[in-house]
């Protein structure tokens, strides 16, 4: 078969994210960008595996959650299809977002913080609000 | 989770040196697991063991639940590339593929035809001839054409260029999903083996010292550090692996099935290789004597 490839993937050593995840979020970040859409097929794991080096398991791993988030769905033998959206309803949320976290930053430099402690604070509370939420 | 190859108490000695002693391992079946450790942890030993070019002075091992090397349809079942990938250096290519076809029941002429093929290379030419990269790609090919249902790769990659390494990764990759083998493959380097790999195997002077999914490992495993305080003073579910202290700060490499943030300190994840260093850098300083894993995970 001799499609069109609509991405190519790549797995970044060192990162400490483990391979599947980087793919995974790699096919979300498409989503989001518009890369991807609904019909589009995604490579097929022995494409993956074979180009980009990477373990089929993990590829299968990948896809797996993808279909979890009902993004992707295979059908058997034809392959892993796009089946879900991101980012469409949120991007005209952003902006009140936008507005509330510039003047969080403000008063955050208001009250003496630089801009590595506003970083540090934000990511540790982000994650442990992310924590709590699972 | 069943096990293509099974080692209790494996053992051997040359002489007065014991190469490898008391070594208990299992390798799950469908993974491509990664083996790891400084040299001299006895790797290569293990794996000779496991194709049967090596019988045991001590213990006991089995491979697709048979004595390695015990039978020839044992044998056509387990493909074995050996350290530095050795060829024929004064046959051709066409020589080794004839050489594979009389000495394998299984050979698998068209898909050994196919690679030699795909890679480029010319059947009339003398694997003396080859690149370094090329000798690699056609052992490879020697070893899967035969296709078997455990292949084992000692240090495949470790004299190879990255271009080269790259390339072999690939087509080994490729077999894997199409085959569907088990893969047993030693290496130097962390970083292929997080790519390649879904298994690993942490061995440092004949013992396990850490075992799991690598996915598994890479959530578990975080760098914590934080104004110096005692391990002691850590949460429970913390297991601390290693830890270093300065006169104001205290960094501990940690286990945790779960990030536990806290405002006293930072969490990081720990990369592959850094969890690797931390293991075998702890079984050289002799801090883990006992002789279970000292880590066990399992999807």
């Amino acid at each position: 078969m001799n499609e069109v490839t609509v991405i190519e993937f790549h797995v970044e050593a060192r990162s400490g994210v483990s391979p599947y995840l980087q793919l995974v979020h790699q096919v979300r970040q498409a989503l989001r960008l518009g890369l991807l859409s609904e019909g589009d097929r995604l490579p097929t794991v022995k494409d993956v595996a074979a180009k980009v080096a990477i373990n089929p398991n993990t590829v299968l791993k990948a896809y797996r959650q993808l279909e979890n988030e009902g993004l992707v769905s295979p059908k058997p033998g034809v392959g892993t299809f796009v089946t879900g959206t991101l980012g469409d309803t949120a991007v005209s949320e952003h902006e009140p977002l936008r507005q509330e976290l510039r003047q969080w930053l403000a008063r955050a430099r208001g009250v003496g913080l630089d801009e590595e402690s506003i970083e540090a604070l934000f990511l540790t509370t982000f994650r442990s609000a992310t924590e709590e939420e699972r | 989770m069943t096990a293509i190859l099974e080692a209790r108490g494996l053992g051997k000695r040359y002489g007065r040196r014991q190469a490898l002693s008391d070594c208990t391992v299992s390798v799950p079946t469908g993974r491509v697991v990664g083996l790891v450790g400084p040299n001299g942890a006895g790797k290569s030993t293990l794996l000779q063991l496991a194709c049967g070019m090596l019988t045991p002075t001590s213990g006991t091992i089995e491979v697709l639940g048979e004595r390695p090397g015990s039978s020839p349809a044992l044998m056509a079942r387990v493909g074995f590339v050996a350290q530095d990938t050795p060829t024929y250096a004064a046959l051709t290519i066409a020589d080794h593929l004839r050489l594979g076809a009389r000495l394998n029941p299984s050979w698998d002429r068209q898909f050994a035809e196919r690679r030699i093929n795909d890679l480029g290379l010319e059947p009339a030419q003398r694997a003396g001839k080859l690149s370094g990269g090329q000798r690699a790609q056609l052992a490879l090919t020697l070893a899967v054409a035969k296709r078997p249902n455990l292949l084992i790769l000692d240090e495949p990659v470790a004299a190879l260029d990255p271009l080269a390494r790259r390339g072999f990764l690939q087509s080994l990759m490729e077999f894997v999903a199409e085959d569907g083998a088990t893969v047993v493959l030693s290496s130097h380097l962390v970083t292929d083996l997080e790519r390649v790999c879904d298994h690993l195997i942490v061995l440092v002077g004949s013992r396990v010292q850490a075992v799991g999914d690598i996915d598994d490992l890479l959530a578990t495993h975080f760098r914590l550090t934080s104004a110096r305080r005692s391990a002691e003073s850590l949460p429970e579910g913390m297991e601390v692996i290693q830890a270093d202290h300065t006169d104001r700060q205290s960094t501990f490499v940690v286990r945790s099935a779960t990030a536990i943030h806290d405002p006293s300190w930072t969490l990081e994840p720990l990369n592959l290789e850094d969890l690797v260093l931390t293991y075998m850098t702890q079984a050289a300083a002799g801090s883990r004597t006992d002789t279970r894993p000292a880590l066990e995970t399992q999807r």
